[in-house]
């Protein structure tokens, strides 16, 4: 059982849900997502989505890609964020998450990539722009080392795309909560609920909802339906507040989600 | 000699999922997925109809002004002293470039599917001007994405959309020009799916598009095919076109890619010399890589982010080329080059002065190539260059560029 299928099932067991935020490895610096990483855990997180910068983020809206534009900016790479995980390996055993694009994957190389990534004690990674259908080569790879490859169900998909998505995803299904990028404005339809139920039927998988989260009152509406709630451009907005003021809102948000 | 003797397997191309040989596919998020199968799905379907192949060939013809000529440039062949000279006058199709081939096709094809609103890229500002017509014509919104420099060197083709009824939406963010444009132009598919139609303009982007682009803008070659046998009586030594993304290129290859004794060359942007971030020549300086939804070459560094490119000419100043043109390269059916700023500009030049033709700067691209393998080639043997859109919108930044104010 890979680290991120135990943590759900650890947080199942005790009736509660998945909080997992998301946060741009090197904005503004790799020492503020160290220094992230920590606080995070130590408010509550459960799993931590660690995005990689890519110059063309194109499921993203603008908090995100401004995130990568400085991380970018800061030189940050796929193997410096890999080197960044090995080192927060000696302290923290929480499940890491990469968040990137699949050209960067490409270019470092599949077969490299999954076992440097496994090495260096990343648990799966998420890749927006790789359905299942063009993940063939990797998640062959990737099933030895337990390194989970977590794919996205959006609302426009049908059923036949439910099928094979949430059969390809492991450690969890990513549900993507609104028709649109990174960011938007939450407008959840009203079917999602019953959509979800549907899906963790169908899969017998945990569900988490991404996408548009970011006031806690949203976080408990989201956790009441999924297993778990993902907390992204909210959080990268506030990276470079004061400790303490971001500290209050993750602890509101960890509260808001059981 | 009419007869269509061929390589099958480069006829069937793309595959089910996309591809042609290595490259294409469908990298796309999950949320577009379902558009894409539906689009493939209306494509085919239209693509049988009789009703919507008669609308499409009435509008080609009255509408577009098709068939564009193929005319026989006798100053430039003689001031040239080799091969005969054809020019394929895509400038002469309705808005000025070949755009308007596959903007009009899926136009058409979005509003059979029921869409409301019709969104674009555009570099030149030429496929944002077709697609806007299309949306005129077919009486659907439409917003087009542009970088903010291409805005200020195509400012005439801005107030042309403008004045067609469409929003110019400006993107100021990353490279400023069309690489930017198609991602700003994805996240709104993304978000407004279910009423828009994304009318890609070149042969890029995820599986149909590659496709559905080159199968309208093939009536390019099919139309140059007939016109040449008719006028030489034989069919041409070379076919020379720019490529941006490639979609004039295709559409010029594509009823040609059986015929053997048929050479072809594709001519991308040199900008100011094969050194990164100073050209956009992608089979010359880059590698194999996914942008945008499919896999093809692309300028990148070692780590994988997207490389900012430059050309004189704002539509083929553009990071990644489309899947096709990479598979007939590897193939060996085309070759590849590249025309630097210096080499498109005097070629724009003298075209005007020696036929009366300002020529895009893009198209100016494959005429650089075009005068250096004529002057090589006896004067017994034909070139067929695609002359894909009209100067008048490079004019004012030529002068900017000759320090000349307007
Ligand atoms: C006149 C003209 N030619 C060529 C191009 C390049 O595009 P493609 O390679 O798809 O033909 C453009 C793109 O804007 C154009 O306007």
């Amino acid at each position: 059982m890979s680290r991120i299928e135990k943590k759900f099932k650890e947080v199942l067991r005790r009736r509660g849900k998945a909080f997992i935020p998301y946060v741009m490895a090197g904005d503004p610096s790799l020492e503020r997502t160290r220094e992230m990483v920590a606080i995070l855990e130590e408010c509550g997180a459960d799993i931590i989505e660690l995005g990689v910068p890519f110059s063309d983020p194109l499921a993203d809206g603008p908090t995100i890609q401004g995130a990568a534009q400085r991380a970018l900016g800061e030189g940050v790479t796929l193997g410096k964020v890999l080197d960044l995980i090995g080192s927060l390996r000696q302290s923290t055993q929480i499940p890491i998450v990469l968040m990137t694009y699949y050209n960067l994957i490409f270019r470092y190389g599949e077969e490299k990539f999954v076992r440097d990534a496994s090495l260096a004690g990343a648990d799966g990674m998420i890749v927006p722009d790789l359905p299942p259908d063009e993940a063939g080569s990797l998640l062959s790879l990737s099933k030895d080392p337990g390194f989970d490859i977590i794919f996205l169900v959006a609302p426009t998909s049908t059923y036949e795309r439910i099928k094979k998505v949430t059969r390809a995803s492991r450690g969890f299904i990513y549900y993507v909560s609104i028709t649109g990028i990174t960011g938007s404005k939450l407008s959840v339809d009203p079917s999602i609920g019953s959509h979800i139920a549907k899906i963790k039927q169908m899969s017998g998988k945990p569900v988490a909802v991404g996408f548009g989260i970011s006031t806690p009152h949203e976080a408990s509406e989201i956790a009441r339906i999924a297993d778990g709630v993902i907390v992204g451009s909210a959080i990268v907005k506030r990276v470079s507040d004061s400790n303490e003021n971001l500290k209050d809102y993750l602890i509101a948000l960890r509260k808001a989600i059981r | 000699m009419t007869a269509r003797k061929g390589a099958p397997a480069i006829k069937k191309l793309p595959d089910k999922r996309g591809y042609f040989g290595a490259y294409g596919g469908r990298f796309a998020p999950e949320t577009l997925i379902p558009a894409l199968d539906e689009l493939e799905k209306a494509y085919y379907e239209f693509k049988k109809d009789k009703a919507f192949q008669q609308e499409l060939s009435y509008l080609t013809k009255n509408y577009v002004g098709r068939p564009t000529p193929l005319y026989f440039a006798k100053r430039l062949t003689e001031s040239i002293g080799g091969a005969k000279i054809y020019l394929k006058r895509e400038d002469l199709a309705h808005t000025g470039a070949h755009k308007i081939n596959n903007a009009l096709g899926q136009a058409l094809l979005a509003k059979k599917m029921g869409k409301k609103r019709l969104i674009a890229e555009t570099g030149a500002g030429q496929h944002g001007v077709a697609t806007a017509t299309g949306a005129a014509l077919c009486g659907l919104e439409c917003e087009i994405y542009m970088g903010s420099d291409d805005i200020a060197r195509q400012s005439l083709n801005v107030f042309r959309m403008k004045l067609l009824g469409a929003e110019v939406a400006e993107v100021s963010i990353g490279s400023r020009t069309l690489k930017d444009a198609i991602n700003e132009a994805m996240r709104d598919w993304t978000t407004n799916v279910a009423t828009t139609h994304y009318v890609l303009g070149t042969v890029f982007g995820p599986h149909p598009f590659p496709l559905i682009v080159r199968d309208f803008q093939s009536v390019i070659g099919k139309e140059a095919r007939k016109q040449i046998l008719e006028a030489e009586g034989k069919l041409p030594d070379y076919l020379i076109a720019c490529i941006g993304g490639g979609s004039n290129a295709m559409g010029l290859f594509h009823f040609f890619i059986g015929d053997k004794g048929v050479s072809m060359i594709g001519v991308e942007a040199g900008g100011r010399g094969i050194v990164p971030g100073e050209h956009a020549a992608r089979f010359a300086g880059g590698s194999i890589g996914i942008l945008q939804g499919t896999k093809s070459f692309l300028l990148q560094d070692d780590d994988g982010n997207i490389l900012s490119t430059h050309s004189v000419s704002a539509g083929l100043d553009y990071a990644a080329v489309g899947p096709e043109h990479a598979f007939l390269r590897d193939s060996g059916r085309v070759e590849y080059t590249y025309a630097t700023d210096e080499e498109a500009l005097s070629a724009f030049e003298r075209l005007s002065r020696t036929e009366g033709i300002i020529p895009a700067l893009e198209s100016s691209h494959a005429l650089a190539e075009a005068f250096k393998v004529a002057s090589r080639l006896s004067k017994d043997k034909v070139v067929i260059v695609n002359l894909s859109g009209r100067g008048d919108k490079d004019v004012q930044h030529v002068a900017k560029i000759k320090g000349i104010e307007l």
